[in-house]
C-alpha cells in the first residue's frame, strides 16, 4: 500500500511542467519551447534540435541562455525570461515581448536543467548556427573559438560549410582549423602538408600543435618541418612584438607630444619658461569634465565640443597671464618661471576651492573603447591611436598656422628679433598675446586628451611639466619638429626599456639619456641655426 | 682675509649675522624660561626655528651659483636631500637593536624586505666621522661630476636649469625604489638619538638649533668671503658675460666647477642639518617643486646679496607655517600672489628696498 502512494507521489511530482503552454503564435516554436520545459532530458534534446533548426532569429541566443543559465522559467503565468543586470540589481525580462517581471529571485525564475551530453550538443549546434550566420564577423568569431578549443568533430562540419563560404578571412581562418586537424593525420605525409599550410598562421593554437609534434611526432622529417615552421612562426610573432611596442612608445610619445608642444611655442618660440604650462592643461582636463556635467548623456559629443571650449579656455587664460604678468618680464626669461609658478599655485589652488580638492570623474566615449584586433598576437585599443591620431592633428594644425598664416608670420618674425620686426610694422605686443594664448590653448587641448587617459585633479598639471620641458629641451628649443621627433622618441625609448628594466627604472635611464645627450648637443636635437641661436 | 675683510661694505650681512649670533644665544635662554613666562619659547618652536636655519643656509647656498655665476639650478634640493640621506642613514645605524624588529645588524626596511646582509654602501655610517664626511662628499661628488659633465660642453642658462631639474627628479624616482636600500616610498625614521644623545630631549633639539646657528653663520661668511675673493669676481664677470671671460683667458669652467661644488656641499650640510630636527628623510625631499621653492625664497629675498637669501627663506617659510595652520586654504594663494607680485614689483627682493638705486651688488 505504502509503495502504491510512494509511486503515486513520484508520479505527480514528475508530470511535465508544461501545464500552462506558452503561446508565440508560431506552432514549431510553441512545440520546441513546451519540449525545452520537459523534465525528460530527451525530450529536452529534441527541444533543443527543433530549436536550433527553427530559423528563429533569437534561436541563437535562446540556445546560449540556456548553456549559461540566464534562461529562466516562470510558472505562473507561463513565460520565459531573460535574467538581466542592469543598474545595481537583476531583473527578468520576457523573451518575447521584453516586458519587465520585476526583480529577479532565483526562486520565482526557475532554471532549466540541462546535463553534459545536452552541452555539447547545445554547443555544436551554436557553432553550426553561427557559422551560417549571415552576418561574416559573426562566423569568423565562431571559428576562432574553434581554434582555442579544438574538437575533431568541427573538422567535418567546417569542411561542409567551406565550399560555401565567400568571405576570405573567414576562409582563411577555416583553413587554419583543417589544417590544424591535419596535423593529427595517420600519414606523414599529410601531416607535413598541414605543417606547410600553417607556416604563416600566428594563432596561439597553431603553436601549441607545432611544438606537440616537434617533441612527440614518430616521423623525424614530420618533427624537422614542425620545428623550421615554429622557427618562422616565433620570428614573426617577435617582430609583431616589435611593433607591439613601437605602438605603446608612439602612443606613449603622443601623450608627451601633446603636452608639451604648447610649451614648445611659449617656451621655444617666446622664450618664457612657463612653469604654469601643467596648469593650463589641467584647466582643459577639467574644462571636458564641465562639459559631461553641461550635456549629461551625451559623452561623445560633449568630448568633441570639450576641444574648441577647452581651447578657449586655456587660451583666454593664457592671454590674461601674458598681459599681465608676463609682458613686464620679456627679456628676464628665468624671473618669467618664478611668476609663473605663482600662478601655477594660484590655478592649482582655484580648482581646488571652486571644484574640488579631490580627483574629478570623466567618462570615456564608446568609440575610444574596444580595440582593434590585426591578429592574433597584435591588437592595438583605439583610444591610444586616437590620441596617436589626435596628436598629429594638432601638431599639423599648428604647423599649418605658423608656416602659413599672417599670425604665424609675425610670430615667427618676432621670435627672431624683435627691434626688426617692429620696424617692420608688427604690433609685437599683439602678437606676443597671441602667441602665449595659441600656445596656452594647444595646452588646454591636451588637457581635453589626457582626460581621457588619466585620473584629473588638482596636481594633474604638476605630472606633466617636467617632462614636458625635457621634451622641449631634448627636441631644441624654437623648432616644432624637434618637439615632435624628441617626444615620440622618448616615448618610444621609454616603452622599449619597460620589459626588461621596469617602468621607473626606464624612467630614470631615459631622464640620465636626456642628461648626457645634452651634454653631447647643448642646444638640442634640432639646434636653431644662425643668430637665433646666440640668446 | 679677516672678517672685518670678508664683510666690509656688506652692512645687511653685518646686520644679519648679529640678529643671528643674537638668536643663538637668547633662544636656549628664552627656552630655559619657566613654562607660563610670557617670553617662554617652547622647544617646538625651537626646533622649527632651527629647521628655518636650515633651509636658510640651502638658500645661500643656491643664491652662491645663481647670484654669483648665474646658474639657476633647479636641482639644490638633490644635494640637500643627499645630505640629508648620509645623515639619515648615520642616525639609522644608531638605533642598532632597537628598532620594531629588534634586528641589531639591519634597519627595520630591510628586515622588512627579508634582506639577509647590510649593502656595501651602508658600511662606515656606524660612525658620526665618516656619515659627516660623507654629508659634504656625496653631494660635492654629485655635482662635481655633473659640473664638469655640464660646464666643460657649455651647457647653459635655461638647458642647465632644466638638466637640474632632470637630476633630481631622476633621483627621486630611483630613492622611491625600494631595491636602491635607502627605505623606498617611506625613507628613513624613528631615530632615536645622535652622538648619544637622545633626539626628543630639548637639550639635543637646542643643541641642533645652535649647530645649524654656526652652521649658517660659517657658510655665510665662507660664501662672502668667496664672492669677496679674486675667484668671486671672475664668477661675476661669468655670470655677466660668460664668453667675453673665457675670451679673456679665464678658464670658465674650472671656476663655475669649483663654486658649483662648494655650493653643493653647503646645501648637503643644511640637509644634514635638517633631517635630525624634523625626524625624518623621505624621496619626497628631490621633488623638483622642492628646488623651485629654494629659487623662489632666494628670489622673494634678493638675489646675489646672500643676506637676502636668508631673509627669503625664513620670511616665506614663516609665512607657510602660519598660513597652513591659520588659513590653508589660502596659503597658495598668498604664495603664488607673492610670487608674481615680486617678481613684477621687487625684482630685486626684499633686500633691494634697502639699496640705493643703482648700487651695486
Amino acid at each position: 500500500m505504502l509503495r502504491i502512494i510512494v509511486t503515486t507521489l513520484l508520479l505527480c511530482l514528475s508530470t511535465p511542467l508544461t501545464a500552462a503552454e506558452i503561446e508565440t503564435g508560431d506552432k514549431m516554436l510553441d512545440t520546441a519551447f513546451a519540449q525545452l520545459l520537459d523534465r525528460d532530458f530527451d525530450v529536452k534534446a529534441a527541444g533543443v534540435e527543433m530549436l536550433a533548426g527553427s530559423g528563429h532569429p533569437q534561436a541563437g541566443e535562446l540556445l546560449r541562455g540556456l548553456l549559461e543559465g540566464e534562461l529562466r522559467y516562470l510558472n505562473q503565468p507561463a513565460r520565459l525570461v531573460w535574467m538581466r543586470e542592469r543598474s545595481g540589481g537583476k531583473f527578468a525580462v520576457d523573451v518575447l515581448d521584453g516586458t519587465d517581471h520585476g526583480e529577479f529571485s532565483a526562486r520565482k525564475f526557475k532554471k532549466l536543467p540541462i546535463n553534459n551530453a545536452m552541452r555539447a550538443q547545445i554547443r555544436s549546434l551554436l557553432a553550426q548556427l553561427e557559422l551560417s550566420d549571415p552576418n561574416p564577423a559573426v562566423r569568423l568569431k565562431s571559428v576562432n573559438a574553434m581554434l582555442e578549443n579544438p574538437e575533431p568533430e568541427h573538422a567535418a562540419l567546417i569542411r561542409s560549410l567551406l565550399q560555401k563560404e565567400q568571405e576570405s578571412a573567414v576562409r582563411e581562418a577555416m583553413h587554419v582549423v583543417l589544417a590544424l586537424a591535419g596535423l593529427t593525420a595517420t600519414e606523414p605525409e599529410r601531416r607535413r602538408r598541414a605543417i606547410a599550410d600553417l607556416s604563416d598562421s600566428l594563432e596561439p593554437a597553431v603553436r601549441n600543435g607545432l611544438t606537440r609534434l616537434v617533441n612527440n611526432d614518430p616521423d623525424a622529417q614530420v618533427r624537422a618541418d614542425a620545428a623550421s615552421a615554429l622557427r618562422k612562426i616565433e620570428k614573426r610573432v617577435v617582430l609583431f612584438g616589435h611593433l607591439e611596442t613601437l605602438f605603446f612608445g608612439l602612443s606613449a610619445g603622443s601623450v608627451l607630444v601633446l603636452a608639451a608642444i604648447g610649451l614648445a611655442i611659449t617656451f621655444g618660440v617666446m622664450g618664457v619658461i612657463n612653469m604654469a604650462h601643467g596648469e593650463l592643461i589641467m584647466l582643459g582636463a577639467y574644462t571636458t569634465y564641465l562639459m559631461q556635467q553641461l550635456m549629461p548623456g551625451m559623452i561623445g559629443l560633449s568630448i568633441l565640443l570639450s576641444i574648441p571650449a577647452a581651447f578657449l579656455v586655456s587660451a583666454g587664460v593664457g592671454v590674461a597671464i601674458e598681459r599681465g604678468v608676463i609682458r613686464f618680464l620679456y627679456g628676464r626669461p628665468l624671473e618669467t618661471l618664478l611668476a609663473t609658478f605663482g600662478i601655477s599655485l594660484i590655478l592649482q589652488q582655484l580648482v581646488r576651492t571652486l571644484i574640488s580638492p579631490q580627483n574629478v570623474p570623466v567618462s570615456n566615449p564608446d568609440f575610444l573603447s574596444g580595440l582593434w584586433q590585426i591578429n592574433s598576437v597584435l591588437s592595438l585599443t583605439y583610444n591610444r591611436l586616437y590620441i596617436f591620431a589626435f596628436c598629429l592633428l594638432v601638431f599639423a594644425g599648428l604647423f599649418f598656422v605658423l608656416k602659413y598664416t599672417w599670425l604665424g608670420l609675425q610670430v615667427r618674425a618676432v621670435s627672431q628679433n624683435r627691434a626688426m620686426a617692429r620696424a617692420m610694422g608688427v604690433r609685437s605686443a599683439r602678437v606676443d598675446a597671441l602667441t602665449f594664448g595659441l600656445g596656452s590653448g594647444i595646452a588646454g587641448i591636451a588637457g581635453v586628451a589626457l582626460s581621457q587617459l588619466t585620473n584629473v585633479g588638482p596636481n594633474l598639471g604638476q605630472a606633466y611639466i617636467v617632462d614636458s620641458f625635457m621634451v622641449v629641451v631634448f627636441g631644441g628649443v624654437g623648432n616644432l619638429w624637434g618637439t615632435l621627433i624628441g617626444g615620440f622618441g622618448l616615448g618610444i625609448a621609454n616603452k622599449v626599456m619597460e620589459p626588461w628594466a621596469g617602468a621607473v627604472l626606464a624612467k630614470i635611464l631615459v631622464l640620465i639619456f636626456i642628461i648626457l645627450f645634452i651634454q653631447k648637443r647643448p642646444r638640442g636635437l634640432f639646434p636653431q641655426k644662425g643668430r637665433a641661436a646666440e640668446g | 682675509m679677516s672678517l672685518m675683510q670678508i664683510l666690509k661694505g656688506d652692512r645687511g650681512g653685518q646686520l644679519f649675522l648679529l640678529v643671528l649670533l643674537l638668536a643663538v644665544i637668547a633662544v636656549p635662554l628664552l627656552n630655559a624660561l619657566p613654562a607660563g613666562h610670557p617670553a617662554y619659547v617652547s622647544t617646538y618652536t625651537v626646533t622649527l626655528l632651527g629647521k628655518y636655519l636650515t633651509y636658510a643656509l640651502l638658500a645661500v647656498a643656491v643664491d652662491l651659483v645663481w647670484g654669483y655665476l648665474g646658474i639657476l639650478s633647479l636641482g639644490h634640493a638633490a644635494f640637500f636631500a643627499l645630505g640629508g640621506y648620509a645623515m639619515g642613514m648615520y642616525l639609522m645605524r644608531q638605533i642598532g637593536d632597537r628598532g620594531v624588529y629588534g634586528n641589531p645588524h639591519l634597519p627595520d626596511f630591510m628586515v622588512f624586505l627579508n634582506w639577509q646582509e647590510l649593502p656595501w654602501f651602508w658600511y662606515g655610517f656606524d660612525h658620526f666621522w665618516f656619515a659627516a664626511l660623507m654629508v659634504l662628499l656625496a653631494p660635492g661628488l654629485l655635482a662635481f661630476v655633473f659640473g664638469w659633465l655640464a660646464f666643460r660642453s657649455r651647457v647653459t642658462g635655461v638647458y642647465l636649469s632644466i638638466i637640474t631639474q632632470a637630476l633630481t627628479y631622476a633621483l627621486m624616482l630611483a630613492f622611491f625604489r625600494n631595491e636602491m636600500g635607502f627605505g623606498g616610498n617611506n625613507g628613513l625614521t624613528d631615530f632615536k638619538d645622535i652622538l648619544g644623545f637622545s633626539l626628543q630631549s630639548d637639550a639635543t633639539r637646542i643643541g641642533l638649533f645652535i649647530a645649524s646657528g654656526v652652521a649658517l653663520g660659517a657658510g655665510y661668511l665662507a660664501c662672502r668671503a668667496l664672492v669677496q675673493s679674486r675667484l668671486g669676481r671672475v664668477a661675476v664677470a661669468i655670470r655677466d658675460s660668460e664668453d667675453r671671460t673665457r675670451f679673456v683667458g679665464y678658464r670658465v669652467e674650472n671656476v663655475k666647477l669649483a663654486i658649483f661644488t662648494f655650493s653643493a656641499m653647503l646645501a648637503g650640510l643644511a640637509g644634514a642639518l635638517y633631517v635630525p630636527q624634523v625626524g625624518i628623510i623621505n624621496p619626497g625631499e628631490f621633488a623638483p617643486l622642492n628646488s623651485i621653492e629654494v629659487v623662489i625664497w632666494v628670489a622673494m629675498g634678493g638675489r646675489a646679496t646672500l643676506y637676502g637669501a636668508v631673509l627669503g627663506a625664513i620670511a616665506v617659510n614663516y609665512g607657510k607655517s602660519w598660513f597652513t595652520a591659520a588659513l590653508p586654504e589660502v596659503w597658495l594663494f598668498a604664495l603664488g600672489g607673492l610670487f608674481v607680485l615680486v617678481t613684477l614689483l621687487l625684482p630685486r627682493g626684499i633686500a633691494g628696498l634697502f639699496h640705493r638705486k643703482g648700487e651695486a651688488t
